[in-house]
């Protein structure tokens, strides 16, 4: 393991140096940054807090094939962490993921924070989209940032005391008073959500009007879940809106610091609820490289086949449930049903439906069951036609075709410097998916597509999901037809549940079995990430292992949560309809918003 | 006493009793079809759906509607606090009773109907239409929501501007028969009915229809996935109940005066008037039905565009040529 051990970046010889660092060391100087080492593909810089603007202005706009995209942002508590030789002193650390799409890669800009309640001036004015990002930041952590338009608790309540992702803030509800709702709390809690327009810097009226303010959810038919916004109207127009998310928030990055790398898996499961077992992907592949873990091919490919499946379900829920947000109430029943086939190949092979949690650190919880290519079979040859008939039958209608095309709309850059990935970013016309650009899970292996649009409005993202459907549809077909066999789980002492076949021929390996399967395996002390083209867009499982049978710190990047914050950007101007055509053709689902 | 029976028994009174009668059976027999189509189209949606609709309650679950009527009397009628009452009350009774009272036009056979041969029975209707916009306009406006504002504002938007092509949708029809009277439209289509000269005013009259009860696609006022219920959000128990049944006898009377204007009302061989009417009835009520389950709906923007872009020129097109074609055959 001494080999995991995080080294002085001084004794590396300079040729290893990924060609961004070797870029900063050249513009900042040697040494005034720290390159950390990774398990992951993401170079690491550790940056002063007074370089960091300086920093990531020249990131950009000033290297070549710049890095445009603020893909995620977060804080570690690092007060606890016993694993960091060779890093900067740290109280806080800030993480910025940056990603280019022109070099199709990644850098992570570290800054260390000292104190216990840190303030550093805000970003937004570098990268738009971390105004959420800082929010939750500092609801989360504590860090004030300065100059923040408006810096408000974002995943959890006004009134909330404590900011849970600290390690002094307890994990457990026993370490809680009980839960007890009184009449005055019901009226301050419900005095938290009252919304205030001064505020947000809206103003109530104009010389001659006043503006409307339309309270959207969180309880409204077409907000997909707990989303609320709050809308300034001018008759049906949106002069502005405010997002207000949390609703559904469960608090799953915190419960990844008290739970067993392997019983956090579960948990992945229910971050976009509708994703299933494709949420477990980035965690088990993060994890796997925390433990050097190299999976057999059958692994990966079945790996890749349920996740397609569920890319197919999730699809075929946004369809009906956009079509039926244009007002045909028609189609979703069938896509219903459709999905209930497909549910039926995944019943049969995981045992479960919605949330099978099936995917293993090192492989998958079981093998394939007899006969499964049969029922494979059955559903691709049921559903592709009925795909075409769906889009012959409401795609293809002049009424959907005129609410949806050239609305919503946003370009290229635009989607970049929100953050938006997935087929969001695809129906802009930008060919950027990570199955082919980085593939992971062995997704080099497979012939496919990628769907673009042109036009970046509500009409293309709606056609994109559909061609992605029918490609996911030809990929299960080349698992179907090419499945290797070989072993379900890899043979490695931190899989897990870890090899049993053994454990009754020697003591070692009996307990190693017992350790593994009673504490849950510790994985070596370290940092990975992994990115996953997911359902709805790119999401990645950020790691750090301080060398314990837990998670020292868990980052969830979810796609939804960049794309809910583009709205207000997108849809000012534009009418409600309009607005109920964005927040279907984003797909997203509160919870993988909220976390 | 003897001179009360002898003045009922007066063969004018008895006349006029067996005419309120028949109004009678007129007017609950359209609430009560009203009422069951409630049913149908649950069950015809469940048919074109894949699914089964309402199917326990009563054979086929057809007493799935005196369940509903009952639970619906007997819950509570609450009128929220902020609402303008007298105001909110008013709005589902105009609903319902401007529906119904404009249903006395038609003729049913030749000797059913209220008052067919009403010499404005033409413009009777479109005043009750006019009137009929009052229901959605005031129930948005008193129940102090925003949701119900922004349904009765488009609500009355749309109104107006599809009532002014219905008006002249149909004067084509006036002109070519000569009469406002229903009965007189229904007589002058023995030979050939309206829909073949007058195709163009069925199809503006049709859309201005669906408009007028608000009907998907163009249920704007209610767009429940942007709207919530719209102008009735506020509504519950049998105030609802009245909205949605106003809902539905206002689809029978478009219907029937669908079949009255352009398809020779009663008029049909073999069968007798009665069941020709309620067939030709039954075919435009399925086709509505069947609107909702297959078409989206269009923007608001759009509908209007709709209707004064298109309608309203197609419609004074088709005026000004049956205007030059009843001119040169006198």
């Amino acid at each position: 393991m001494a080999d995991d051990a995080p080294r002085n970046p001084n004794i590396l010889p300079p040729v290893v140096l990924p060609p961004v660092v070797r870029e900063l060391f050249d513009r900042f100087g040697e040494q005034h940054l720290v390159y950390q080492q990774s398990k992951d593909d993401a170079p690491t810089v550790w940056v002063p807090l007074e370089l960091r603007d300086p920093v990531l202005v020249f990131l950009k706009h000033h290297v070549p094939k710049p890095y445009k995209m603020l893909l995620d942002f977060h804080a570690v508590d690092e007060r606890m962490r016993r694993h960091r030789h060779g890093l900067p002193p740290s109280d806080f650390t800030l993480f910025y993921h940056l990603l280019s799409i022109d070099r199709n890669s990644d850098v992570r800009i570290k800054v260390a924070l000292l104190g216990e309640f840190p303030v550093v001036k805000s970003i937004t004015n570098i990268y738009a989209n971390a105004n959420w990002y800082e929010r939750e930041t500092w609801d989360l952590f504590g860090i004030q940032f300065e100059g923040h338009p408006n810096l408000q608790r974002i995943v959890l309540p006004r009134y909330w005391k404590g900011h849970p992702l600290r390690k002094e803030y307890p994990a457990r509800a026993t370490e809680f008073d009980p839960y007890l709702l009184t009449a005055g709390r019901q009226d301050e809690e419900q005095n938290a959500l009252r919304f205030n327009p001064e505020e947000w810097g809206m103003k109530r009226s104009e010389k001659d009007h006043d503006y409307m303010f339309l309270n959207l959810g969180p309880n409204h038919p077409s907000a997909h879940g707990a989303f609320r916004i709050v809308l300034q109207l001018d008759g049906e127009e949106i002069v502005d809106c405010v997002p207000d998310i949390g609703y559904h928030h469960r608090g799953a990055e915190k419960m990844a610091e008290r739970q067993s790398w392997h019983t956090f898996i579960p948990y992945t499961d229910r971050i976009d609820y509708l994703g299933g077992v494709m949420n477990n992907l980035p965690y088990v592949l993060a994890v796997e490289r925390l433990a050097g873990i190299k999976v057999p091919a059958r692994v990966d490919t079945i790996r890749i086949m349920m996740g397609e499946f569920f890319r197919i379900t999730s699809h075929l829920l946004f369809l009906g449930t956009f079509i039926q947000d244009v007002g045909a109430m028609t189609p979703i029943f069938f896509m219903f049903t459709d999905r209930q086939k497909a549910y039926d190949v995944i019943e049969a092979i995981t045992g479960f439906r919605m949330h099978p949690a099936w995917y293993r650190i090192g492989g998958v919880a079981h093998d394939l069951p007899q006969g499964w290519d049969r029922k494979v079979k059955e559903f691709l040859d049921w559903f592709p036609k009925r795909l075409d008939e769906y889009q012959r039958a409401a795609l293809d209608n002049a009424i959907l075709r005129k609410r949806t095309k050239n609305v919503a709309q946003y370009n290229t850059a635009e989607a970049v410097e929100w953050g938006i990935t997935g087929p969001g970013l695809r129906a802009t016309g930008l060919d950027y998916d990570l199955r082919k650009k980085r593939p992971y899970s062995g997704y080099e292996n497979f012939e496919f597509d990628v769907p673009l649009g042109k036009n970046g409005d509500a009409f293309d993202r709606a056609m994109v999901r559909i061609d992605e459907m029918r490609e996911s549809c030809k990929i299960i077909r080349q698992c179907l037809s090419h499945m290797p066999a070989g072993p379900y789980k890899a043979d490695h002492p931190l899989t897990c549940p870890p090899p049993k076949d053994r454990t009754l021929k020697d003591i070692e390996t009996l307990i190693t079995h017992f350790l593994g399967v009673s504490w849950g395996p510790v994985m070596p002390p370290n940092e990975s990430c992994q990115l996953i083209e997911a359902t709805k867009g790119i999401n990645s499982y950020y790691l750090t292992s301080d060398g314990s049978t837990m998670s020292y710190r868990t980052r969830i990047r979810t796609p939804s949560f960049a794309h809910l914050q583009a709205i207000p950007y997108i849809i000012k101007g534009a009418q409600i309809p309009d607005l109920i055509m964005l927040l279907a053709t984003i797909d997203f689902v509160m919870a993988d918003v909220d976390r | 006493m003897n001179a009360i029976l002898e003045f009922l028994t007066a063969p004018a009174s008895v006349a006029i009793l067996i005419e309120v009668g028949k109004g009678l059976v007129i007017l609950f027999g359209m609430v009560i079809v009203a009422a069951l189509l409630i049913w149908i189209e649950r069950r015809l949606l469940g048919l074109w759906q894949d699914r089964y609709g309402p199917n326990r309650v009563g054979p086929f679950g057809s007493l799935q509607v005196v369940a509903d009527m009952v639970k619906i009397f007997f819950k509570e009628d609450w009128i929220p606090p902020f609402v303008d009452k007298p105001t909110f009350i008013m709005a589902p009774m105009i609903a319902m009773g401007t529906l119904m009272l404009a249903f006395m036009l038609i003729p049913i056979t030749p000797t059913w109907g209220v008052a067919p041969d009403l010499s404005i029975g033409v413009l009777f209707f479109f005043a009750i239409a006019g009137l009929e916009v009052y229901a959605v306009m005031l129930g948005g406006w008193s129940s102090n929501s925003k949701y119900s504002l922004l349904g009765g504002l488009r609500s009355a938007a749309q109104m107006v501007s599809y009532e002014v092509f219905m008006g002249l949708a149909l004067m084509g029809v006036v002109m070519q028969t000569g009469s406002f009277a229903l009965s007189d439209i229904v007589a002058a289509q023995k030979d050939v009915w309206f829909i073949v000269p007058q195709f163009f005013g069925f199809c503006t009259f049709a859309l201005a229809g669906i408009a007028v009860v608000h009907r998907h696609p163009f249920d704007l006022p209610e767009a429940e996935q942007e709207l919530a219920a719209g102008y009735h959000t506020e509504y519950s128990g049998m105030k609802f109940g009245m909205f949605m049944v106003a809902e539905y006898i206002g689809v029978v009377l478009i219907s029937s005066l669908l079949v009255t204007l352009f398809f020779g009302g009663w008029q049909g061989p073999v069968l007798p008037p009665v069941v020709w009417f309620i067939l030709k009835t039954a075919f435009f009520v399925v086709l509505f039905i069947l609107l909702r389950a297959a078409l989206p709906r269009p923007r608001y923007d759009q509908v209007m565009g709709g209707g004064w872009k298109f309608c309203l020129p197609l419609a004074v097109l088709n005026l000004l040529g049956t205007a030059a074609f009843v001119l040169s055959n006198p």
